[in-house]
């Protein structure tokens, strides 16, 4: 059997980063792992996607609608954009971080502030983790990422993993401290909802 | 062996280093652009360059293959279009050493302006075709390109598609084996397509292509699955996975990694005795009509439409496998979310002092960041079809306005790398019919729509040596121009882009702007700009959002005041201060 990843947020989160250490991960854990990313137009602001599938085999890379059996959201509106493709009885794990799109900031558009509970009456299956404000709190929103990722690890209970290795390999030296600690802030954050 | 995780893009790059290429040359282009940037990474073995468009870099290639050694140029897929002119008579030449041509195309158009399928170019230019399926295929179908090449002497296409590009999979590496240069012989009769020379070479390249056909028949780059069933499925590419996904092992698979010339011999052998034969295929009804023309009864399109990516779920839905799967609705939708030009972008200064006047304008755009400024608020377009085309199309489109007495001016806007590109000839046809246009170069200093590519105009190259870098400005008075005709601006400064635009639209016949301010992104632009910001007086500020009519990313209205909702990416530019009647706005230094 394989589990379908799917990770959403918008472009400049460290999205792709974040899909990468868990691909290495489970690589590492002797998976099959596949990692699809669509980047081009939108590193410009626009919403980003990256899906990613581990088994003992993965043939095609990309997770079809109601496919993802975990969809982790670095934003609240793109957590209400990726549902559809949310498996029946599938989890998802989000920030309540709000980034406003253009259309937002012009007026056309309303942002659905409410999309954590909407989604929840409707899954009865949503963690919140508040990895924006823990980043901030911690003096860098850029760790947002690595943050989310700490909860993650923990809910797909891999073991015999060095995370603290991994991370330090894909961040810069400098911040390498500080990415480990937004990991072990999410890794043991009390959940809501 | 070591096991490693990597895009199709990475592994193309590392299949190249393995096969012992020696020349590498690429215009970038999503989803191809990291073949050429992973090159690099081994610039001590392999020369490698970004050359001005497809066109050269493919010439590059040929003259490093005639001469003797390995050589691979990479484009997108509308990038071919434009390198289709050498392709098509390479193919004939065949080769010396190995002649590697690599087509990443974009079903979907995830970042393009078409879904053209370039399996089709295999036929037709003459060329073998490899289509590799996941990572680990990207590396050996990229060796075994070479080999095949070299062997039945043809130019080889390695065609792949974005989800094979940029999906990342498992990648057993290989070390570097020697492919020692060839020697380079004089042979006019073979390399110099004149037509005497040229009709001989195409009955030579006829029949290497029989050649690799009759190979195609035993190749291990081909594989049937035989899963017992009376159903057959071929396939190949990203497809062969997508079907996998959809029907397991419930039928049996002819996977072709060699998708032109096709072993007719393999695939009737393959459908013999079969009930059903299905082509699961992306795209065009490439092997489709290949398979119906060999006789034998299939399935495809007809199921599965030509348009979009294909997927495991359409597969389920088309051949009956599942009913639509549960999907969850939550009843609201969430507001769009287009890419936007980033905070502190020389394109917003431009766009908005063209918005102000676009009662006099009808404006072409071009393929680049600045192809954003199409969306709201500034529509600052109307029509973009292809690189370079932002500076021609406004010549005809300019003699059917007049023919029409509609007054309004025609203006062509494009980047530095589409300059360089194919934009400079667009300009020579401009200026030397005395079209009737504004031509605008939107210099950002780098090519930066796919990420920060150095071209003609910067002074390092892709393996990051000094080279000289070369004038836009001084190309543009070099066609003969009337220097009044050609205004430089700074497209952040209001008061000098709006004079430009003014001028312009003052002038009868040819005008150029170039429009010269670096990427916000660019690393030396953010060194300079940190600690630089613009802040908002609250108490200044009276809420009358002309500030806002810039669009920009990092401010936003909140309690009917204007704010700067995102100190981080906001640069300083000073672009929403120019728009403040108020002068509620000013830019602070040392800030964060």
């Amino acid at each position: 059997m394989t589990k379908s990843i799917l990770m959403t947020g918008v472009g400049g989160q460290g999205i792709i980063l974040t899909a990468k250490i868990l691909a290495e991960a489970l690589v590492g854990c002797g998976y099959d792992v596949k990692m699809s990313e669509i980047h081009g137009m939108s590193q410009r602001g626009g919403t980003v996607n990256t899906q990613l599938k581990y088994g003992d085999r993965v043939y095609a890379p990309n997770i079809g609608l109601g496919e993802a059996d975990i969809i982790l959201a670095f934003e609240k509106a793109e957590a209400l954009r990726a549902l559809p493709y949310l498996k029946k009885g599938g989890r998802i794990v989000m920030d309540t971080r709000e980034i406003y799109s253009m259309p937002v900031l012009l007026g056309q558009s309303e942002y659905p502030h409410d999309a954590h509970r909407v989604l929840n009456n409707v899954t009865g299956n949503v963690t919140l983790v508040p990895a924006g404000q823990i980043a901030e709190e911690m003096g860098n929103i850029k760790v947002q990422n690595i943050c989310l990722l700490g909860a993650l690890a923990r809910l797909l209970e891999l073991e015999n993993i060095d995370w603290e290795a991994l991370i330090t390999r894909f961040v810069p030296a400098k911040l390498a401290e500080l990415n480990i600690s937004a990991f072990k802030r999410g890794y043991n954050q009390d959940y809501a909802l | 062996m070591q096991r490693v995780i990597m895009s199709g893009d990475e592994a193309v790059a590392r299949g190249a280093w393995e096969a012992g290429v020696s020349v590498a040359a690429a215009y970038p282009g999503t989803p191809s652009t990291e073949i050429l940037e992973n090159i690099s990474l081994y610039k001590d073995e392999i020369y490698c360059t970004w050359a001005n468009n497809e066109k050269t870099a493919t010439e590059i290639a040929i003259g490093a293959s005639i001469g003797g050694v390995r050589a691979l140029a990479a484009m997108k897929h509308v990038g071919m279009n434009v390198a289709s002119d050498p392709i098509f008579s390479a193919a004939y030449t065949g080769v010396n050493a190995g002649l590697l041509i690599v087509s990443a195309d974009d079903p979907g158009c995830h970042s393009s302006q078409n879904e053209q399928d370039n399996r089709l170019y295999a036929p037709h230019a003459k060329l073998g075709m490899l289509e590799p399926s996941d990572s680990q295929e990207c590396k050996e179908f990229t060796k075994a390109a070479f080999e095949l090449g070299e062997k039945f002497d043809l130019v080889m296409l390695l065609r792949m598609t974005t989800r094979v590009c940029h999906s990342k999979s498992v990648v057993e590496l290989g070390e570097r084996a020697g492919a020692p240069p060839v020697a380079y012989t004089s042979k006019p009769e073979k390399y110099a397509m004149l037509p005497v020379n040229a009709r001989k070479r195409h009955v030579a390249v006829e029949q290497n292509l029989n050649r690799l056909k009759e190979y195609a028949y035993s190749s291990p780059l081909n594989r049937v699955e035989d899963n017992g069933s009376s159903i057959g499925v071929i396939s190949s590419g990203i497809s062969y996975m997508h079907a996998k996904e959809a029907f397991g092992d419930s039928v049996n698979y002819l996977k072709l990694g060699i998708t032109y010339p096709i072993s007719d011999r393999l695939v009737r052998e393959f459908a013999a005795g079969l009930e059903k034969v299905y082509i699961i295929e992306e795209g065009e009804g490439y092997l489709e009509s290949y398979v119906k023309a060999l006789g034998i009864p299939c399935t495809g399109k007809e199921m599965l439409g030509c348009q979009g990516e294909l997927d495991a779920h359409k597969i389920r839905q088309a051949f009956g496998l599942e009913a639509e799967p549960e999907i969850y609705e939550a009843g609201i939708n969430a507001p769009p979310r287009p890419p936007v030009l980033c905070a502190g972008c020389p394109h917003r200064g431009f766009y908005y002092a063209m918005s102000v006047r676009k009662d006099k304008i009808i404006a072409v755009g071009d393929i680049g960041c600045y192809s954003l400024g199409v969306n709201a608020p500034f529509y600052g377009f109307d029509i973009g079809i292809c690189m370079g085309s932002g500076f021609s199309i406004p010549i005809g489109l300019s003699k059917a306005a007049k023919l029409q007495g509609d007054k309004r001016k025609v203006f062509g806007i494009l980047g530095d790398s589409t300059f360089y590109h194919s934009g400079f000839t667009s300009l020579l046809d401009a200026v030397h019919t005395c079209a009737d246009v504004c031509l605008c170069v939107l210099d950002n200093s780098i090519t930066a729509m796919t990420g920060h590519q150095e071209n003609a105009g910067t002074q390092k190259d892709l393996m990051g040596y000094e080279v000289p870098a070369i004038d836009i400005v001084q190309m543009i008075y070099s066609t003969g121009i009337d220097k009044s005709r050609v205004k430089i601006v700074d497209p952040i400064d209001q008061e000098q882009m709006g004079a430009a635009i003014d001028e312009a639209l003052e002038t009868e016949g040819i005008f150029v702007i170039v429009a010269k301010r670096p990427c916000a992104l660019l690393k030396e632009v953010i060194k300079a700009n940190r600690g630089a910001r613009c802040v908002i007086d609250q108490d200044k500020c009276r809420g009358c959002k002309a500030c806002m009519k810039i669009a920009c990313p990092a401010m936003a209205f909140e309690n009917k005041k204007a704010i700067i909702a995102d100190p981080a990416s906001c640069t300083g530019c000073e672009l929403c201060a120019q728009m403040c009647k108020f002068d509620a706005i000013s830019r602070v230094e040392g800030g964060r």
